[in-house]
């Protein structure tokens, strides 16, 4: 033990110690409401948030989208039908797309009849077409290869007409049926998953909180109907409706509550029996009461990320009745229909698929990473 | 009996997300050959990240040794690789944790939990293992061994699951057994029955304990010594005479004053207002100042040092320095203390 | 256990009999007969058209005479494809159907599960981030759109496969690959939650503190805990691989159930579509069945209850 040092101390410090403040019981984080702590750890989420700004975009462009161009959404012309994307500025990157001109392999025994073949199939005009021999060929069946670059817009005299995405088989611009097809998917999506939400919540409720024989039927009804996949429901609902934005919405509505519902009534049951509503119902508290103030509460997190997963899930069943032509139909646009036709025409004009396929990716990734981030939010375990 | 274990001046630390949480800050003891040294505390002294930290648990990458020893048999266990840790692990050093429950694999049998550290370690094969682990089940005192250890983990009570937990951590023989709070999560019999079986078990083959509690009734039952812990520190170490018949810290007369005992009189249990310090901003000075009635201005300003009262019994109060005033400890405890030695039981039992 | 299986069989009995029984009041209530698909018959034609499919006779005769059908395996005759029970039908659709399905669940699931365990033992690094991110595009990305994207690379530009044929055995790689998506999403994103909680339990730091090396812990004690909750998961994942194969059927023109369930709706060929839909609700519900069955076999807290207390 250090001895000098501790005899030399001063006599002053060994007196007892004058208190100014207790600060033995100071709390040193400070305290949030569980809000506050959810709004917190979700703006911490950078993929959350990068999606929400993602989704935030999308939608603000399928309202403003179509107004951005010209033409309307059934505008048809054939003598500019199936034309590639064609913007301004953007034209002069030849690699990404936009310059308005159609690319494609050719083959042939020589690189004379490769060539010929290019330009039969570019409407014979062969001013407007370069060439690049990719292989000479030695007379054998498809030895040479040639690579056609068709300049569609100048062969048409169109060189300063844009279409941003290009056109489709009728000649209807591209970027003005995307964003329109956009807006329909999104509101059939948005107006099932609201459908499925006050549906689910109710039945959910109901059943949870009553529980008993109340809640036994009523989950033996869902177990009926969660027997039979949603998608044939789904189809079968198509047989009695005409195809529509109605129909659709009312197909996913009948189908997509059970989760909903299973979920509410899992929550609701758990916090039913938590002692905090034994306590306000000790009080006298009414159920009215418990239900809005001690249940919902509790429960709002799981509706917010359930419905927000919902929406995706509404988004490919629209897409997918509207590919097999039972859901939204041409004229009309959805992005199902649109990846509809894209399909028809993959080989040959594949921009038409790209553009709602990636759109419609982008949907579902956003909603699904936004849905993810918002589960962790609401999880107290989560909050840092 | 020689030193087994030598800890010097250990400090351990957190990094979390708002910063470093220093939990151990400059611990020392040492532990003899087949004694049993009890760590007393409450939650967050630090008591169990000590004893993770012997055994090189520490999570990481959050937890880090800031600085110091840990001499076992010579040897520095800081400086190892998790390899040569993996050698030490269950063999010479093993550990017997809180809950028996979550402790145990539930979808593996017993036996063959206790055969893993068998093949292991004493390269036996699953015969010779299974029959020693047979064995085991019935020295822990569970009956039908032979049946047993074909079960799983739900199919024991609470207390039968801890023997089995021993029966592991004891299978290779080691030097030291760690039991980090082992009778908490049981019922106060069962805890009875489980004391009384690692006495029993260290009585036959003197194996070390060191045993990690915040119950002075447990210490008073199984420890040689005891080293009391606050705020990452110890602020006091002894026989466990020393300790219950002649504490000097605040804190242990706070602790020894606060066990409920049957043979108490009538009188307010002694408390100690106020909680553990947040050991993110750990304060300047003594920890416990801000909690302790007989603090003195040096205490705010400087940690006392660790003061010798005899060859076994050291406290880290300023109150035992030269110009200290002399304090006495509160009555309530005095009189606890000569309860304790008319009765020659330490309370607790 | 025998009384909970027959429960569970009484169960799916009821139900199906449910739907069944829907079925035949929809079918009923929709327009549409065998007549759709022909033209241009005269009145006695028509008349001798729908007498044969009893179609005259009242409705709770009908009725009667659909169930015992049913339960010997009669699902009635197809209004578009003429003398060809339904039940004919589904079965020679059903190879190429449960071909795809089948390898594209086992695929998918196995290599879930690698990637899965990847994502959790390098928890939070690279490749963590890495699989989270193929599971999040595995589950968003709408399978029509993979399938697409598989034909646009694969068939159109490298050439390697055809875009729509089936027949040899290398037909079945592009559908499968779509397919297996899924459940190699689902499995990956299941089995990376399960494994990093069970790296962090209790007993996990116990076998550490037994001196168990890395490998041995993550085997032998993370691993197994972790693989046994899927069995939950194969239920879903069935019912996905089910749905997705009629998107699947369609694009790569496979003659499977999905592709036949989507043009009798298309063609409203009732008997076919409601063979169809009983026979997906009776799949579904085996599966359901079993896959709790399992569950009840392989975890040991709960096929060993109870034992010396």
């Amino acid at each position: 033990m250090e001895n000098n040092n501790l005899n030399n101390l001063p006599k002053e410090l060994f007196k007892p110690l004058v208190r100014k403040e207790d600060t033995s019981e100071t709390i040193s984080k400070p305290s949030r409401t569980f809000g506050q702590e959810a709004r917190r750890t979700l703006l911490k989420n950078k993929p959350a948030i990068i999606s929400l700004i993602l989704l935030i975009i999308i939608i603000i462009m399928s309202i403003v989208g179509p107004h951005m161009s010209e033409y309307g959404n059934d505008d048809q012309n054939l003598s500019r039908a199936k034309l590639p994307p064609h913007a301004p500025g953007l034209e002069k990157i030849s690699w990404l797309g936009f310059d308005g001109t159609l690319t494609d392999d050719f083959k042939g025994s020589t690189v004379e009849e490769a060539k010929s073949k290019a330009i039969a199939r570019f409407d014979n005009q062969e001013k407007f077409i370069d060439f690049k021999v990719k292989s000479k060929g030695n007379g054998e069946r498809n030895s040479a290869e040639v690579e056609a670059t068709y300049h569609v817009y100048d062969a048409k005299g169109m060189g300063d007409q844009y279409f941003w995405l290009g056109t489709d088989h009728l000649g209807r611009d591209q970027w003005t049926r995307l964003w329109l097809g956009t807006r329909v998917s999104l509101i059939i999506a948005f107006v099932a998953a609201i459908l499925d939400l006050l549906i689910g919540v109710t039945y959910g409720g109901i059943s949870g909180f009553f529980g008993g024989k109340v809640d036994n039927y009523m989950q033996r009804v869902i177990e009926v109907l969660v027997g039979i996949p949603n998608l044939v429901i789904i189809l079968l609902m198509m047989l009695f409706m005409q195809p529509g934005i109605m129909s659709i919405v009312i197909a996913l509505a009948i189908t997509g509550w059970t989760g909903m519902a299973r979920i509410v009534r899992g929550e609701v049951m758990k916090v039913k029996n938590q002692e905090f509503v034994l306590a306000a119902r000790t009080l006298g508290t009414s159920n009215g009461s418990i239900i809005r103030k001690h249940l919902l509460p509790n429960i709002s997190g799981i509706i917010i990320v359930n419905t927000m997963f919902s929406i995706p899930s509404a988004v490919f069943f629209e897409a997918f009745l509207s590919f097999i032509g039972l859901g939204i139909v041409p004229p009309n646009a959805s992005l199902g229909s649109l990846i509809n036709i894209g399909f028809q025409n993959l080989r040959i004009y594949p921009h038409l698929l790209v553009y709602p396929a990636i759109l419609i990716s982008l949907i579902m990734i956003t909603f699904n990473i936004l849905g993810d981030g918002l589960r962790d939010a609401f999880d107290p375990k989560m909050h840092k | 009996m020689s030193k087994l274990l030598e800890v010097k001046d250990l400090s351990v630390s957190f990094n979390t997300y708002n910063g470093e949480v220093q939990a151990v800050r400059g611990v020392s003891f040492d532990l003899n050959e087949g004694e049993t040294l009890a760590i007393v505390g409450e939650s967050g002294s630090g008591k169990s990240v000590t004893s993770s930290t012997l055994m090189g648990l520490l999570p990481k990458p959050a937890g880090i040794i800031k600085s110091g020893q840990i001499l076992f048999q010579g040897e520095d266990l800081v400086k190892k690789s998790e390899k040569e840790m993996q050698k030490i692990r269950g063999k010479e050093i093993s550990m017997v944790f809180q809950d028996p429950l979550s402790s145990l694999n539930p979808t593996m049998k017993i036996g063959n939990q206790i055969i893993e550290g068998l093949i292991k370690h004493q390269g036996m094969n699953r015969a010779e293992a299974k029959k020693k682990a047979i064995e085991l089940l019935d020295q822990v005192g569970i009956p039908h061994p032979e049946i047993r250890v074909n079960q799983y983990p739900h199919q024991f009570s609470g207390g039968m699951r801890q023997r089995v937990v021993i029966a592991i951590a004891l299978a290779c023989n080691p030097k030291i057994l760690i039991a980090d709070e082992p009778t908490t999560a049981l019922d106060v019999t069962i805890q009875a029955q489980i004391l009384e079986l690692m006495k029993e078990i260290q009585r036959n083959t003197k194996t070390s304990i060191i045993f990690i509690t915040h119950d002075l009734g447990v210490v008073a039952n199984v420890a040689d010594r005891v080293a009391v812990m606050y705020a990452g520190k110890i602020v006091e170490i002894g026989t466990v005479d020393d300790v219950f018949y002649n504490p000097k810290h605040p804190y242990t007369w706070g602790l020894l004053g606060s066990m409920p005992t049957l043979d108490a009189d009538d009188e307010e249990l002694y408390t100690i207002p106020g909680t553990p310090p947040d050991m993110l901003n750990p304060p300047k000075g003594d920890a416990f100042a801000p909690r302790n009635e007989f603090a003195l201005e040096i205490d705010a300003v400087m940690e006392p040092p660790m003061f010798k009262v005899s060859d076994t019994h050291y406290a880290a109060t300023w109150l035992l320095h030269k110009n200290a005033p002399k304090i006495e400890m509160p009555e309530s405890v005095r009189r606890r203390i000569e309860g304790f030695a008319k009765t020659g039981k330490k309370g607790g039992e | 256990m025998a009384r909970y299986i027959l429960r569970r069989l009484g169960y799916m009995i009821v139900t199906l009999f449910i739907i069944a029984t829907l079925s035949f009041f929809l079918m009923k209530m929709l327009p549409g007969s065998p007549l759709n698909a022909e033209d241009k018959l005269s009145e006695e034609q028509k008349a001798i058209v729908l007498e044969k499919y009893g179609l005259n006779d009242p409705v709770p005769v009908q009725y009667v005479r659909y169930l015992t059908g049913l339960v010997q395996g009669d699902l009635g005759i197809s209004f578009k494809f003429d003398n060809t029970p339904v039940t004919q039908i589904l079965l020679d659709r059903i190879g190429p159907s449960a071909l795809v399905g089948f390898q594209a669940m086992v695929i998918g699931t196995i290599l879930g599960i690698a990637l899965g365990l990847i994502a959790a033992v390098f928890h939070n690094g690279f490749l963590d981030y890495t699989s989270t991110i193929i599971a999040v595009l595995g589950t968003s990305i709408p399978s029509f759109v993979f399938a697409g994207l598989l034909q646009y690379v694969f068939a159109v530009e490298l050439g390697w496969f055809p875009v729509a044929l089936w027949g040899e055995p290398e037909h079945t790689i592009l559908p499968t690959i779509a397919l297996a998506i899924t459940p190699l999403a689902t499995a990956a994103r299941f089995i990376r939650t399960e494994m990093v909680e069970v790296l962090g339990s209790n007993y996990m730091l116990t076998a550490k503190a037994k001196g168990i090396g890395q490998a041995g812990r993550v085997w032998k004690h993370g691993f197994r805990n972790a693989l046994i909750p899927l069995i939950t998961v194969i239920g879903p994942m069935a019912v996905n691989i089910m749905t997705g194969s009629m998107v699947i059927e369609q694009i790569f023109a496979i003659p499977g159930i999905g592709e036949q369930f989507v043009s009798s709706v298309l063609v409203n060929d009732y008997p076919t579509i409601m063979g169809t839909t009983l026979l997906y609700a009776f799949a579904f519900i085996v599966i359901i069945l079993i896959v709790d069955l399992l569950y009840g076999l392989i975890d040991p807290r709960i096929r060993v209850t109870g034992g010396n207390k």
